[in-house]
């Protein structure tokens, strides 16, 4: 790595440190590494929240018969932890992590686009304060309020004014279009980073995984995104104006809505697992030391899975009496994505095959995530298996399946890239005593909150119920699984801990912690607000590995 | 895998040999790929309930072929390449006649486009919820015109702004991101037209 | 974890053997496991779903042993040198294309059965002259009506025995406001009942016993408390309880006294008693409502102190429920209650 001298005029940055003026930086900031710890902070604190209400859930579903939790209560909590973990959570953790570190990957000082990026989160903040003022202002049936109930996909006609009255709906509604808002406008803020904002000698090829995977990502939010904003804005028309797109009484489809729902949904579920896998990409070689195994089927593999995305989304479908042929295509098509998903496995796998494993807190969420996303992948097939589905559609075994991938899977990977960037964004280590304590209770009590879920739905159990008759067989499973949260919400205490005696008091990380190899590693920790002091120059897919190997650089190779 | 042995690449060469393209004509690009996946799922709720109204009115009893509306619209694309040039050529005189036009051809579709929905709604009956045809037209149809009034204002201020003896070549870049924009809500019209006012009828 | 979820299932299984003996006296089947299927297609889809099953596990065995084994083999040893970097490896394209080729067969494979195994589902033949019924969604209760016999009733559904011995049933799934679902684990997997379109699902089951089953799409407030049973039992009973229920209430010998209460309640805007002015559509048929198991849609045993409580406040029961609290007074109840008990 060399560097080009476009050296900045640093104005010596007034040591304000009084509250406001610190609150003031804050909230005007347009600097790509705030922002993205902005998005961080308000997922984590949603998660918090959309905890909170599935381990109401769990309570509640504890033993058979419980009165612990109303049913209209019940139903609110799913949709909206559903909603919150899903766009609230997911998706600004996802901008969190591109955000801060794109550019630094790429060499770059800012984004592409400061202030649409500012923009950007406060939309999504305002999107997500809207939805979580429904609990005030959303009133009900005998003006009493209450945050929606349709469930996080809020399937038509349910959501048509003869069957939701009052607002809450809307609060869903257009929390999330003016939330979806910011997700296009963070997405294309990565793309256009990343297609003019790369440093000398960052050619396409040699692109971090993870900016590769964030940029398939975004392009996936710019195609996925739209249809549910579209979808919305005709429930609102329907609502308010008396439109009929999907109200079955005069002649809508209620089929309609499904498709476009899912037409989003499906791609979304991608864009959530995205972030993971980059960050994995990005972990495992560090502590393997060695380069990511096959880079360009891997990248190769993320534009499949990219494309192939965009035709699965009947598997949703596949009870709602679609035609045979049409269960066979996407059917055909779910199964396909596991081709280029499995590819990626096994390139992780073979980049840790003949390293040298240093099995530090990062590195033990990826191998966990390995794990786990495997068993979450399978399921997908079984489901993916359209017969098969007929049975295992709307049980517990898919709650199951999508916790595996989403807790299991991307909330695993985000737990990986917390532990590895945390040094680079605050210049103090995570403890790693506190780490695995975290990561041991997280892990078991994962797995007895889930895995139970899978026999669950084996023994009929349909989901979105506030209660159950007992003898039925699934009062066992039922309290594991909740038991299961209690070890979950311990970890998360021991992490919040962490994160909270690591800013204090947490021993300096210096610039380069892990020895990695991507530019982020090559300024300071945390980063001075221009990035690089002067623009980097690269040559290999590993620039800091070519510094420290200088008798055997990568661009020697390939 | 090979080994190569090509020598280092000096520093600054690499420097001055890296154009990466611009980042607005990303961005706007980027922009309009989100904007077509949000016009697609418009035009595929209408196709989708094409024939299959419980009620009239039928779209062949009521649409009208937009013909001078069209070409006002379509020929509006032209006059704004015309605009840009005149721009590069850093001619504001030529410019501002050509953007003028070019704004006037817009105004004069959007205010056919009222005069059509006037007609549907106070003589034929037809609104958001009179059929699925009506739900899905207004859909469609408006939200191509709220993109037709979001390109108004911006070529308004334009206009307003140059009038005003802004230095209006110094923004050649952001003009043509502009027009690109406009280039595309024409785009989108021709698939509208198509859908509406060929398939539809 | 694939070999965990198979011995928990296997746990799972043993259970539910247990208690289905304890269960099977009343003939119902109170656990729904979906491998003990009683139908065919219920038959169809465990058989290829072991059958994905049994792949999956294996790649997941194979894919764990790969992992674990690197993990263990490939860790940093103490005696290691730190500053030693192990051999970069950039990638190999032999090895790319193995594990794209050898999943790809697996995956036709699966195509390949799936297609075939969708085909039996959803397009076979039922057989000749199959017993039709229309079941139509509600909130909160399924509506049911077997056109051909006569028969309208609500949330208890009998078939008769298939086979040798009898025909098929085919229903046609239908909905008059939100979507629900059709699901009956041990008879046939879930097809959803769509407003403005008629789904239709056959079963054929060989063993006669009560089949639980429930709502399987969220359809608001109690969705949960939407359930259902499908007894099967031999062909001559059937018809049997078809006749039944076809009949209407002989007017004049039951309790007199209790009808005219009932009727002079707003319950006849909502509820129907066949042969008297009772004709409401908004709620479940109660023409025999005496002769079934359950009230509420499988929530709670048709006695009569929980029909009175049902009919003092359903909402108290069911909250949510689209009865209201017919607010009637003591005596109200007590003649209400003893009319609906008669209607067997
Ligand atoms: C991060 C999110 C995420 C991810 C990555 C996935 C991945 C997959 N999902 Fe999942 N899914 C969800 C989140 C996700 N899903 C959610 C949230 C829902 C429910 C929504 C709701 O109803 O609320 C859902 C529901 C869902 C359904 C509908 C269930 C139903 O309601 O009936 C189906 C059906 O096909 C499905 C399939 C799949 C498949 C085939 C994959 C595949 O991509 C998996 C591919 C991976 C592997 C297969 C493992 C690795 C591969 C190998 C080791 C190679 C060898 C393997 C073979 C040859 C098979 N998913
Ligand atoms: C990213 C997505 C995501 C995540 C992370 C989770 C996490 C969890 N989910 Fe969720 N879930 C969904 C997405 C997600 N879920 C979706 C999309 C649905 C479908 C909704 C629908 O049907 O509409 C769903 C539905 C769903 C159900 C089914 C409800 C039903 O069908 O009736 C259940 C039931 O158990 C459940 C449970 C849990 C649990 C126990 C966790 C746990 O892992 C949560 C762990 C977190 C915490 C416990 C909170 C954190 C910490 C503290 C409380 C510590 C104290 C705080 C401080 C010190 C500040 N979820
Ligand atoms: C506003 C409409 C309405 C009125 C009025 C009404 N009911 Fe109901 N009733 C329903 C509905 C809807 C159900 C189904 C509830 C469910 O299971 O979710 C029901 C269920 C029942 C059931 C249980 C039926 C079964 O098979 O599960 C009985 C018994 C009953 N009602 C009796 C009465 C009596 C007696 C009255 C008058 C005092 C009455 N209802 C008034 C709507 C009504
Ligand atoms: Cu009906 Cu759920
Ligand atoms: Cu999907």
């Amino acid at each position: 790595m060399a560097s080009v001298s476009h050296h900045l005029d640093v104005p010596e940055s007034q040591p304000e440190s009084s509250l406001s003026g610190n609150m003031y930086r804050w909230v005007s900031t347009v600097d790509h590494k705030r922002l993205g710890l902005l998005y961080a902070m308000a997922a984590l604190l949603f998660f918090v929240i959309g905890g909170t209400q599935a381990t109401l859930m769990r309570m509640q579903l504890a033993v058979p018969n419980n009165h612990l939790i109303s049913p209209a209560m019940y139903n609110r909590l799913f949709t909206m932890h559903g909603t919150t973990m899903v766009f609230l959570v997911g998706m600004p953790l996802l901008a969190g992590f591109a955000n801060y570190l794109v550019p630094l990957m790429i060499g770059a000082r800012d984004m592409a686009f400061p202030r649409l990026n500012a923009f950007g989160f406060w939309v999504f903040l305002f999107g997500g304060l809207l939805l979580y003022y429904s609990y005030i202002g959303g009133g009900a049936l005998y003006g009493s309020g209450s945050a929606p109930d349709v469930g996080w996909f809020a399937n038509a006609p349910l959501t048509e004014n003869a069957f939701s009255r009052g607002t809450s709906t809307d609060y869903w509604s257009l929390g999330i279009l003016v939330s979806g808002l910011g997700s296009v406008a963070s997405a294309i803020n990565v793309i256009a980073t990343v297609f003019s904002m790369r440093c000398p000698g960052m050619t396409l090829a040699r692109m971090p995984i993870f900016v590769w995977l964030m940029l398939v990502d975004s392009w996936m939010i710019l195609i996925a995104l739209p249809p549910l904003s579209a979808a919305q804005i005709m429930l609102t028309l329907d609502r308010h104006v008396g439109a009929r797109f999907f109200d079955t009484q005069a002649g809508g489809s209620a089929l309609l809505w499904q498709h476009f729902f899912w037409i989003f949904g499906h791609p979304e579920v991608y864009i959530l697992i995205f972030p993971a896998f980059g960050t994995v990409s990005e972990v495992i070689p560090v502590f393997s030391r060695k380069p990511i195994f096959g880079r360009q089927a891997v990248v190769a593999a993320a534009v499949a899975i990219g494309f192939i995305s965009t035709s699965v989304w009947a598997h949703h479908m596949f009870a709602v009496g679609l035609s045979s042929v049409t269960n066979t295509f996407f059917a055909a098509s779910t199964l396909l994505i596991a081709i280029p998903t499995g590819i990626k496995v096994f390139n992780w796998i073979a980049t840790m095959y003949g390293g040298k494993l240093r099995f530090e807190v990062p590195m033990l969420f990826c191998c966990a995530f390995l794990f786990q996303f495997v068993v979450a992948g399978l399921t997908g097939v079984m489901l993916g298996v359209a017969p098969f589905n007929f049975q295992l559609h709307d049980s517990y075994f898919v709650v199951g399946h999508f916790h595996f991938t989403l807790v299991g899977g991307f909330i695993f990977g985000m737990f990986a890239g917390i532990y590895y960037w945390f040094p680079k964004a605050t210049g103090r280590m995570l403890g790693q005593q506190a780490g695995r304590w975290h990561f041991w209770l997280f892990c078991i009590g994962f797995n007895l909150t889930f895995l139970p879920m899978h026999v669950m739905g084996f023994l009929g159990m349909p989901r979105r119920i506030y209660t159950y008759a007992p003898g039925r067989g699934w009062e066992v499973w039922n309290m594991m699984a909740s038991i299961g949260v209690a070890f979950q919400i311990v970890g998360l205490l021991f992490f919040f801990y962490n994160v909270i005696r690591s800013l204090r008091s947490g021993p300096l990380a210096g610039d380069d912690p892990w020895d990695a190899w991507t530019l982020e590693w090559s300024t300071t920790s945390p980063p001075p607000e221009y990035n690089f002091e002067t623009i980097p120059v690269v040559r290999s897919s590993r620039p800091l590995w070519d510094l420290k190997h200088p008798n055997d650089p990568d661009w020697r190779y390939g | 895998m090979a080994y190569t042995a090509s020598p280092p690449l000096d520093a600054t060469t690499a420097a001055t040999e890296w154009k990466p393209p611009d980042r607005g004509t990303v961005g706007i690009a980027s922009f309009i790929v989100a904007e077509t996946a949000l016009f697609a799922i418009f035009v595929a709720a209408y196709l989708f309930y094409l024939g299959k109204s419980l009620n009239g009115p039928y779209p062949r009893d009521v649409l009208t072929v937009p013909v001078t509306a069209t070409i006002c619209l379509l020929s509006s694309s032209g006059t704004i390449v015309m605009a840009e040039r005149a721009l590069q050529r850093h001619q504001t005189g030529p410019f501002r006649l050509w953007w003028m036009l070019t704004t006037a051809l817009a105004a004069i579709f959007l205010v056919m486009t009222g005069m059509e929905w006037w007609k549907l709604i106070r003589h034929d009956h037809l609104t958001v919820s009179t059929n699925c045809f009506g739900s899905t037209y207004y859909g469609l149809v408006g939200l191509h015109a709220s993109h037709v009034i979001v390109g108004l204002f911006f070529l308004t201020l334009v206009l307003l702004v140059s009038f005003r003896g802004f230095p209006i070549t110094t923004q050649e870049r952001r003009i043509k991101l502009l027009s690109w924009y406009w280039h595309f809500v024409d785009a989108v019209w021709v698939v509208v037209f198509t859908v509406v006012y060929v398939i539809g009828r | 974890m694939a070999p965990a979820i198979l011995s928990l299932l296997q746990i799972g299984l043993l259970q539910a053997a247990l208690l289905q003996g304890t269960a099977a006296k009343s003939g119902e089947r109170r656990i729904t496991n979906i491998f003990e299927p009683f139908a065919t297609p219920a038959a169809a889809e465990r058989d290829i779903g072991l059958f994905v099953m049994l792949i999956t596990a294996a790649i997941f065995v194979a894919v764990c042993a790969l992992l674990i084994s690197t993990m263990i083999r490939f860790r940093r040893k103490p005696e290691d040198d730190e500053r030693q970097e192990p051999p970069q490896v950039y990638g190999s394209n032999q090895i790319e294309i193995a594990w794209t080729f050898i999943p790809l067969l697996i995956i036709f494979v699966l195509i390949g059965v799936t297609a075939r195994v969708i085909a039996v589902v959803q397009g076979a033949n039922p057989g000749p002259a199959p017993v039709r019924a229309r079941i139509i969604g509600h909130q909160w209760w399924f509506e049911v009506q077997f056109p051909e016999l006569g028969v309208a009733t609500a949330n208890e559904i009998h078939v008769p025995v298939a086979g040798s011995s009898g025909p098929a049933t085919m229903f046609q799934l239908e909905s008059v406001d939100v979507i629900h679902s059709f699901w009956v684990p041990q008879l046939a997997g879930k097809l959803d009942m769509v407003p403005n379109r008629a789904n239709t699902l056959w079963i054929d089951p060989t063993e006669p016993g009560t089949y639980l089953g429930n709502c399987a799409e969220y359809c608001g407030t109690q969705h949960a408390n939407m359930l259902l049973r499908v007894t099967v039992e031999p062909k001559d009973e059937f018809l049997a309880w078809a006749a039944a229920q076809k009949a209407s209430i002989n007017v004049n010998t039951q309790d007199v006294e209790g009808r005219q209460v009932f009727e002079s309640l707003s319950c006849v805007n909502c509820h129907a008693v066949r042969g008297t002015p009772a004709n409401g559509k908004f709620g479940p048929d109660l023409t025999h409502v005496g002769s079934r198991q359950t009230i509420a849609s499988g929530m709670i045993p048709n006695t009569p102190q929980n029909l009175r409580a049902w009919v003092n406040d359903a909402q108290e029961m069911k909250p949510g429920v689209l009865m209201p609290n017919m607010k009637l007074t003591k005596q109200e109840l007590d003649s209400v209650v003893s009319y609906l008990v008669s209607l067997k």
